[in-house]
């Protein structure tokens, strides 16, 4: 049981930063960026890599600036070069999969054995005893938040917003929207690398698959915590759904991982119809309601 | 001063809709003037405010505004001095963002060096407080409210505010009354007469009620075929009635008529 907590907290605090990456990117500036699954994958490589060569903490530094720059590939391609947004995140993430490759030093994976890593460092310190993973991971999310608070509420911050707002309003005010468009993708992206990059020295390990379904894993936890927390009132408590969404996720994830209620594979498949039902839902409860009246109106 | 010199502007090229939407304009516009424009759709008025405030690019011709050519500033650049208001009450604000944040946004033109991560400051606040006030729509008192939730009224009337809270050096008013409620009209328009006349901004608006044509402003153009046919000023504008003007506005629609007419015959 204190083994669920610990996992469910930990890894809830390290991948909420892929949340407030979709937060940024899909609520904020509302382009669904696909570069997020290679870009994980991508800080996790330059990350693991780094920590492989004695450095675990440039490692982080490391893989946000790799983050970055897949970011900025995929805001280039599409706010100068006239890609489908779409596309551009797809294309991204399609040339990642070399790149990964190559931080790996062209392996599939790189593993750690006796190098330190961010965890092992901070758990000689003593602090958080057992659970020094998650008062790490957790001492990461607050950071990453409250940064994201700070940022949106900055001039850039507000011109970002406004552009995912309403396009017609921010050429009107000044503001550029290919500079807002590349701030706020490069940004999104340096968190998914960031996330990816703690993961990796979490769990010791860097995989070139271990991307897959990030972005899907991450809207799910981005809409539990909206749900739960009732949190597109406010920028604050949309920010802390991206936290509370991934720590309930993983800890159902952890359960069913200990219980084996439902086979560990089918989780992606559960993932994906919670996903696609939340997304859906405004439309469905309309269809519902919409049929409701026929049948009342056509007696 | 303004002047546009020879503009044209062509849609769709080389296809069956190709449509000539500026035909060699020139117009010059004098500090200060207000001007209004009048002319049937498709006549070119929405095209020419969007070559002044850099939409799309003219095809051929230059715009200079105080001397400078600015006809190839991207239009992020020209809204630093270029104001818009359009007759959707809902393109000029953000909805999700409360009216404080929107003020701010639009201030960001009084000074482009500003540090991208400052925050509002609260001399800012209270001069936006001040010049809501000036609406007199009560919105001073809320500031932290999300723009979506206001009426189209007082959207357009903060849209209003946000083009002139820095005052432009041009201000462009496309119908911007057209779709409002008559009250709400009327208020918009007595509040962007009371800013014009109190920036002294040179200003254009297009407008569909002969009424407003002929009353406001000190400077009348009539618009036709991608062209001005008619640019009254002075007593000649003075002595302009309703009537008349519906006369040359029929005048202008018929012998746009008769030239389709040619053109099928031949």
């Amino acid at each position: 049981m204190i083994h669920i907590a610990q996992t469910a907290l930990s890894l809830g605090c390290i991948y909420s930063l892929v949340a407030l990456a979709l937060f940024l990117s899909y609520r904020i500036l509302d382009i669904a960026d696909l570069t997020t699954d290679g870009c994980f994958v991508l800080g996790m490589a330059v990350s693991v890599s780094t920590a492989a060569a004695g450095h675990p903490v440039l490692g982080l530094f490391l893989a946000v600036l790799a983050g970055a720059a897949a970011g900025y590939v995929t805001a280039f391609l599409q706010t100068r070069l006239g890609v489908p947004s779409i596309l551009a995140g797809i294309i991204t993430n399609t040339g990642l999969y070399t790149v990964n490759l190559m931080a790996m030093g062209w392996s599939s994976n790189v593993s750690l054995i006796k190098q330190e890593t961010i965890f092992t460092m901070f758990r000689s310190t003593g602090i958080g005893g057992a659970w020094y993973a998650s008062v790490l991971g957790a001492l990461f999310a607050f950071a990453c938040m409250a940064f994201m608070r700070w940022f949106l509420s900055t001039r850039l911050g507000l011109s970002i917003r406004a552009t995912g707002d309403n396009r017609d309003m921010v050429s009107a005010s000044s503001i550029n929207p290919t500079f807002t468009i590349s701030v706020g993708l490069t940004l999104a992206n340096c968190f998914t690398a960031l996330s990816g990059a703690i993961a990796g020295q979490l769990q010791k390990s860097a995989d070139i698959n271990a991307g897959t379904g990030i972005v899907v894993i991450g809207l799910a936890t981005l809409i539990i915590g909206e749900t739960v927390l009732n949190g597109r009132k406010s920028i604050t408590r949309n920010i802390l759904a991206c936290l509370v969404g991934n720590i309930i996720y993983r800890a159902i994830y952890a359960i069913v991982l200990q219980t084996r209620i439902i086979p560990i594979e089918g989780l992606k498949l559960m993932t994906a119809i919670i996903v696609a039902l939340a997304i859906a839902a405004p439309t469905i409860r309309e269809n519902l309601q919409l049929q409701r009246r026929v049948r009342k109106e056509m007696k | 001063m303004l002047e546009i010199i020879h503009v044209s502007k062509v849609f769709n090229p080389g296809t069956v809709n190709e449509k000539t939407a500026l035909d060699d304009l020139s117009l010059s516009v004098n500090d200060g003037d207000f001007i209004t424009v009048v002319g049937s759709n498709g006549a070119g008025k929405s095209t020419l405010f969007n070559a002044i405030s850099g939409v799309f690019l003219a095809d051929s011709g230059k715009i200079l505004l105080d001397g400078r050519n600015i006809t190839f500033e991207p239009d992020y650049i020209r809204s630093r001095y270029i104001g818009r208001l359009f007759q959707d009450p809902l393109k000029g604000t953000a909805p999700h963002m409360t009216i404080e944040e929107n003020l701010a946004l639009a201030y960001l033109r009084a000074d482009h060096t500003t540090n991208p991560f400052s925050r509002i400051t609260r001399k800012e606040k209270e001069l936006f407080r001040d010049q809501l006030k000036r609406l007199d729509m009560g919105l001073e008192d809320r500031m932290n409210t999300p723009v979506g939730t206001l009426s189209g009224g007082q959207r357009q009337a903060l849209t209003l505010l946000m083009a002139t809270v820095v005052p432009p050096k041009i201000l462009l008013l496309d119908e911007h009354t057209a779709a409002l409620d008559p009250q709400a009209a009327e208020k918009i328009m007595k509040l962007t007469e009371e800013i014009v006349s109190r920036n002294h901004t040179t200003c254009l608006m297009v407008t569909h009620n002969l009424h407003q044509a002929v009353s406001v402003g000190n400077r009348t153009l009539m618009m036709a075929g991608g062209n001005i046919v008619l640019d009254l000023t002075g007593s000649e504008r003075g002595s302009l009635t309703i009537s008349d003007l519906m006369r040359m506005f029929r005048e202008q629609a018929g012998r746009e008529l008769d030239n389709d007419r040619i053109l099928l015959s031949e």
